[in-house]
């Protein structure tokens, strides 16, 4: 296994530059998440590292191996596509051991392998069967066996839940911590699911038009976005910016609580109520003729309903972002 | 979800498709049903007598060697055009599922030949390789190469071939690109992460994948070639030197129309008949059963 390191990647397509120099140094056994809007070259980034797309600009290593003008099957990577990209024609078994016989291994060891593989996966009782015979997942769950019985340095995940329903996604979900913790392959996630990010992540990279905006721990991420970009990306609703003094005030949904109108710090004028069960959003624009939207995370306890609502916030539940250049500054 | 239109009364149907049913009678089923009567009837030159034969016709033809050696150039002459026109034009699907830029034009290049009709296609031919005056044989003349169809039996099946198969490739060559479009690009990124090169990529993934196509066009050529040739053949050698080139379909009508043996001939159209309808039925058969993977 290995680790992965993007020194300064760039992409263009002719004139157009989608990828505008990311880098990052990916430790051994690192599960990384690359997490952005559709459009934001997050899979170009991939795709990179995999080979599929020429490397622009900068450096792309595996390990110590810079791997920018290897093929695809010389980097020692394996990668799980969106529409799971199985051979139709082929057996389950036979779409697993696909990349062992191009490799000429022996029919033993590939054998074992496979075994293994529909072992880990549960795909034991379906290795005869064609893909178009299997479920969504158990196609998803084959995928995944063709990337894991190569035993690479690093897999690469191209959005491999955005298919499945949201219940099955939940589920693979876990199989994939699980798997990963098991095997500890270094991978690279690309998803637009803030929760998979949340979730799968020890890292991530949030993207936004090819740049980098944020490189961290989830929570770290969550807990002090770097642009107002990532703060109003990540987070449901997502973090309310307000314009304060020249600066962008910024206050989580969840962090603020309703108050007497003598210590308030905001009057919300609401106008829509989302009651959830365990809480209640609700919505509206800030009393003071500023237009700004707002939204509340409210116990399901808090009395709502529309009208004028005073809230509060933490001292230490609140973001400045420079409204000029979305940056952080401070606290 | 089927979509079914009740009517009231039974006579519109049947109404609306009288045209189709009588066009189908007039052009299909009467002169097939007449094949299949004179198959069974020896005339004379003039028409002046006829003589119910039964299947004595078809004996004769079996006992014919010219025949059965019609029935050898036929062999060869379409497998030669289903196996060339269709790799050939595999190959040129394959290099045009490849081109970016100019792919529109390389496209609608490839498809003009089959705007030619199979007779002009085949004076085009005769023109540009006639022995004394064709350009292609005035080049050849000056490398030294001796190439003469009128007179040359395997030269002619050459260029018969080269004909029925440059008129019919651009059919072959919609349906393979269209094919080739039709597997995701996602497949061929995988198999190349795979470690499979260019060529393992084709012969396991592409063509195997194309194979439903490949034998949808395997049986279209295959009729193509015993029957939509006549033109080409026609125009080119009719059946010469000799009978070099004389393709059951072209014997039907050199001995119904020519030599007025019109009980043989109708034997032999009805031999055809049953020849394209086995073709017809393998076809259905397999494209019910395996044409969606």
């Amino acid at each position: 296994m290995a680790g992965v390191s993007l020194r300064n990647v760039l992409k263009s397509y002719g004139e157009l530059q989608v990828i505008h120099g990311v880098s990052m140094e990916i430790a051994d056994g690192e599960f990384i998440v690359i997490l952005g809007p559709s459009g934001c070259g997050k899979s170009t980034l991939l795709r990179m590292v995999a080979g599929l797309e020429v490397i622009s600009g900068g450096e792309i290593a595996i390990g110590d191996r810079v791997v920018n003008n290897l093929e695809p099957k010389d980097r020692d990577i394996a990668m799980v596509f969106q529409n799971y990209a199985l051979y139709p024609h082929m057996s389950v078994y036979d779409n697993m051991a696909y990349g062992l016989r191009i490799r000429g291994l022996p029919k033993s060891e590939i054998d074992a392998r496979v075994q293994k593989a529909a072992g880990i996966l549960e795909l034991g009782q379906y290795l005869e069967r064609k893909p178009r015979a299997l479920s969504g997942g158990q196609r998803q769950r084959v995928a995944m066996g063709r990337a894991i019985v190569r035993e690479p340095q690093v897999f690469l995940f191209d959005e491999p839940l955005s298919n499945l329903d949201a219940k099955l996604r939940v589920q693979m979900r876990g199989e994939l911590q699980s798997l990963h913790r098991r095997l500890g392959t270094t991978s690279l996630f690309v998803t637009h699911d803030q929760v998979e990010a949340m979730t799968l992540a020890q890292r991530m990279i949030v993207m936004n038009a090819g740049r980098a905006e944020q490189i961290g721990a989830p929570l770290e991420v969550y807990a002090k976005p770097a642009t107002t970009f990532v703060a109003s990306f990540i987070g449901s609703p997502p973090m309310n910016l307000i314009p304060k003094d020249g600066k962008l005030l910024g206050v989580r949904p969840e962090h603020m609580e309703p108050c007497a109108a003598s210590e308030a710090m905001l009057t919300i004028e609401v106008d829509l109520i989302e009651p959830l069960g365990a809480d209640i959003l609700v919505y509206g624009h800030i009393g003071d003729g500023e237009s700004a939207r707002v939204a509340a995370r409210l116990h399901a306890s808090a009395p709502a309903q529309a009208g004028k609502l005073p809230v509060r916030y933490a001292p230490q539940h609140v973001h400045w972002f420079d409204p000029a250049t979305g940056k952080r500054i401070g606290p | 979800m089927e979509k079914r239109v009740v009517f009231r009364s039974a006579w519109l149907p049947y109404a609306l498709v009288a045209p189709q049913l009588a066009i189908t009678f007039v052009f299909f089923f009467w002169p097939a049903s007449q094949a299949l009567w004179f198959s069974f009837q020896l005339q004379d030159a003039f028409g002046m007598h006829t003589q119910f034969v039964g299947l004595q016709n078809f004996g004769n033809l079996f006992k014919d060697s010219n025949y059965l050696d019609s029935f050898r150039t036929t062999a060869v002459f379409s497998v030669l055009v289903a196996g060339i026109g269709i790799a050939l034009s595999l190959l040129l699907a394959v290099m045009a599922d490849r081109v970016v830029r100019g792919a529109f034009a390389y496209k609608t290049l490839l498809i003009w030949p089959y705007a030619v009709a199979a007779a002009v296609a085949g004076v085009l031919y005769a023109f540009m390789f006639a022995p004394s005056i064709g350009i292609v044989s005035y080049v050849l003349k000056g490398w030294g190469v001796s190439w003469n169809w009128a007179i040359d039996g395997t030269d002619a099946m050459i260029l018969v071939v080269m004909a029925a198969v440059w008129n019919q490739i651009s059919y072959n060559f919609l349906f393979f690109l269209a094919g080739l479009q039709s597997i995701p690009r996602s497949l061929i990124e995988a198999a190349a992460i795979d470690g499979a090169g260019p060529g393992r990529r084709f012969w396991t993934i592409i063509f195997p994948l194309l194979s439903p196509t490949a034998f949808f066009l395997l049986v279209v050529n295959v009729v193509y070639a015993f029957f939509g040739t006549f033109g080409i053949i026609d125009a080119t050698t009719q059946g010469g030197p000799a009978t070099s080139t004389q393709i059951l379909v072209y014997k039907v009508y050199h001995d119904g129309v020519k030599a007025a043996d019109l009980g043989g001939s109708s034997a032999q159209s009805v031999i055809l008949m049953a020849i394209v309808i086995a073709l017809t039925v393998v076809q259905f058969r397999y494209i019910e059963r395996k044409v969606n993977y």
